[in-house]
């Protein structure tokens, strides 16, 4: 029984990972309904440009946060305004084909720049670090962080989202462009500050997840397709939702990897596939898509 | 069609006629091969060959009936391991396996069709990258064929297609052109039929086709199920030719789906034609570029983007809009026959 607890504490937490993926992905499709297929190999690029700051200034790769959200929210500005902006429109082709392109220019450079070998952030004694809450269950303090930067990232996101300036600008874009524009919104800086966000969310996720794991140059199409599912379970549009769908794909994934190690990733994707079946427009449903 | 002889629809134009033309001379061409290209060559050719075929399919879903899919290699590995269970398992021949594999990957769309189509637009692409990986990972779980280490062709069975090499490479290359010419005619047929019309129409404007009573849905899923129809084929014959199978190879994003998008893209996506010169540049570029290893595959991404972002319509539809050219007969021209005027020659 406890063995079990385990089990779904570790999918919990792990959980809030993949709500952070998906937080990234479901502010630009909410803002400009544009699907970042380059979504995941940025995520790998967030954690190569930490093991570069860690490894050139020596910081922590918590600490070295505050260099790698700035530098990926500039990143994001740039990519929307110099490349995605462009491909916005009634035709959903040029998006999709363009962040496509993109996610190959990226896995591939990053093969070229760093080689395929796997690559780990060390944070020291916080990884190893441990807490027993209850008889036999036992919480990691990294795994602790990592979850509750999810919650407080969602929650910041949230009140970004309903309570300032920015915030109404992109509900309104969202709403109806032309209008907003009408209003005075210059949407390509909208647009623009929206992929920033998502990048420094993205960021911030890349850190987290090069800490937990190794990572390589091929591993992100798979950080897509976890945050993709995240943001169905929960409903497009609702950020809560990305976070409870997180969290339903990491428990998910974790019960299945231990019924049997080959079972992990393909009990997350059953149970996104039984809800998409089920409950097409997800758990808690803001938008239609 | 015609009323009272005044007016009657004709697909041909004068260039179109020259295409076809063309078209006939290369295809002689291409079932001579055997005769004048070496081994290398006719390795090559079929290559190209499937890629043409893989690349007109995903045309077809893609550009006209506007269902952007990055998980075709669903099919082309699910076609690949029907070949190598029958074969292994069942001892069926080789090559009747790949036309057994087309229906049965058809009947599989179905399902996965009426899941992945409840997710629109670019949400539905990654759907259906997300079936694909899960067809990765279930193969991976089949011990008797190898699991996720993968397994080679028996001797026996590849022995008796023919008894020399030369006529096994001989009837491959050939499979390869049937298989291929088979695919596009297959798609030339649907696109001059009533379901082609729609399928146009759905291609120009979605909205305007279903509010003129096409039934968009439904037209949709046929080409879908079509499309795996034939792409299962074409994975079939592309692992009977590398003789070896394994989830990662079978199920590779980059191989089935980024090379035949990029494919797509560069020759001009929503049109016949395009695959077909997106492949001979493709090729070009390979052949070319591959010694700069990653970097090819980087050129290739940003190539794709260029082209996307200002020549949308890719190398033949800036041909094709230039000079009104078309190589096969697909377009319909109102013919006035009293008016001597040819509204199709240009």
């Amino acid at each position: 029984m406890t063995e079990w607890l385990n089990v779904i504490l570790q999918g919990v937490l792990i959980g809030g990972l993949y709500a952070m993926f998906a937080a990234g992905l479901s502010l630009i499709f909410g803002v400009m309904r544009l699907v970042n297929i380059a979504h995941g190999d940025l995520i790998v690029l967030a954690a190569y440009v930490a093991l570069m700051v860690t490894q050139t200034l020596g910081l922590d790769p918590l600490t070295s946060l505050l260099l790698v959200v700035p530098a990926m929210a500039i990143i994001g500005y740039a990519l929307q305004r110099l490349l995605l902006n462009r491909t916005l429109g009634d035709d959903l082709l040029p998006p999709l084909l363009v962040t496509f392109g993109l996610s190959i220019i990226i896995q591939n450079g990053l093969l070229e720049l760093f080689t395929a070998d796997s690559r780990k952030l060390q944070a020291g004694a916080v990884e190893t670090m441990t807490y027993q809450i209850g008889t036999g269950i036992w919480i990691g303090l990294l795994p602790f962080i990592q979850f509750a930067v999810a919650v407080a990232v969602i929650a910041a996101l949230q009140v970004l989202f309903y309570r300032t300036a920015l915030g109404r600008a992109f509900r309104a874009t969202s709403d109806d462009q032309s209008v907003a524009q009408l209003m005075g919104l210059d949407t390509r800086h909208v647009f623009a500050m929206a992929m920033a966000l998502s990048l420094a969310v993205v960021a911030i996720a890349g850190v987290f997840l090069a800490v937990r794991s190794n990572f390589d140059p091929a591993i992100g199409p798979a950080r897509l397709i976890f945050g993709f599912e995240a943001v169905i379970i929960g409903g497009l549009g609702s950020m809560w939702g990305t976070l409870a769908g997180g969290v339903i794909l990491g428990v998910s994934q974790a019960i299945g990897a231990q019924i049997d190690p080959g079972w992990q990733l393909l009990a997350g994707h059953i149970v996104f596939l039984v809800i998409l079946a089920v409950r097409p427009q997800g758990l808690f449903p803001k938008v239609s898509g | 069609m015609s009323e009272q002889g005044r007016y009657r629809v004709e697909h041909a134009t004068r260039s179109s006629r020259i295409g076809v033309g063309i078209i006939g001379i290369a295809l002689l061409v291409l079932v001579l091969a055997p005769f004048w290209g070496d081994r290398q060559m006719l390795r090559l050719l079929a290559e190209l060959l499937t890629f043409v075929a893989l690349a007109s399919l995903w045309n077809l879903l893609a550009g006209y009936a506007g269902l952007v899919s990055v998980g075709q290699q669903a099919f082309v590995g699910l076609g690949g391991y029907l070949l190598f269970a029958m074969v292994i398992l069942g001892g069926v021949h080789p090559i009747a396996a790949i036309f057994i594999a087309g229906p049965i990957a058809a009947a599989v769309s179905i399902p996965v069709a009426a899941l992945t189509f409840r997710l629109r637009g670019a949400y539905f692409a990654i759907g259906t990258w997300v079936v694909a990986e899960v067809f990765r990972l279930l193969a991976s779980q089949v011990s008797v064929l190898g699991g996720g280490s993968g397994i080679s062709l028996p001797a026996a069975a590849v022995i008796a297609m023919a008894p020399t090499r030369q006529a096994r490479e001989f009837e491959i290359y050939w499979l390869a052109l049937a298989l291929t010419v088979l695919v596009l005619a297959a798609i030339v047929i649907l696109l001059r039929s009533r379901h082609g019309l729609a399928l146009t129409a759905i291609r120009d404007n979605e909205l305007a086709a279903q509010s003129n009573g096409i039934g968009v849905t439904r037209v949709k899923l046929i080409v879908y199920v079509l499309t795996a129809f034939g792409t299962a084929m074409i994975g079939a014959l592309i692992f009977l030719m590398k003789l070896r199978i394994s989830p990662d190879t079978a199920f590779s994003v980059n191989d089935w789906t980024a090379f035949v998008i990029f494919i797509t893209v560069i020759g001009g996506i929503g049109r016949i034609e395009g695959p077909i010169i997106g492949t001979i540049i493709f090729f070009f570029m390979r052949q070319t570029l591959s010694d700069l290893g990653s970097l090819y595959l980087l050129i290739m991404g940003a190539v794709a983007i260029v082209v996307m972002l200002w020549a949308p319509k890719g190398l033949w539809g800036l041909i094709a809009e230039r000079y009104g050219w078309q190589a096969l007969p697909l377009q319909r021209h109102l013919v006035f026959d009293n008016a001597a005027r040819r509204a199709g020659d240009k």
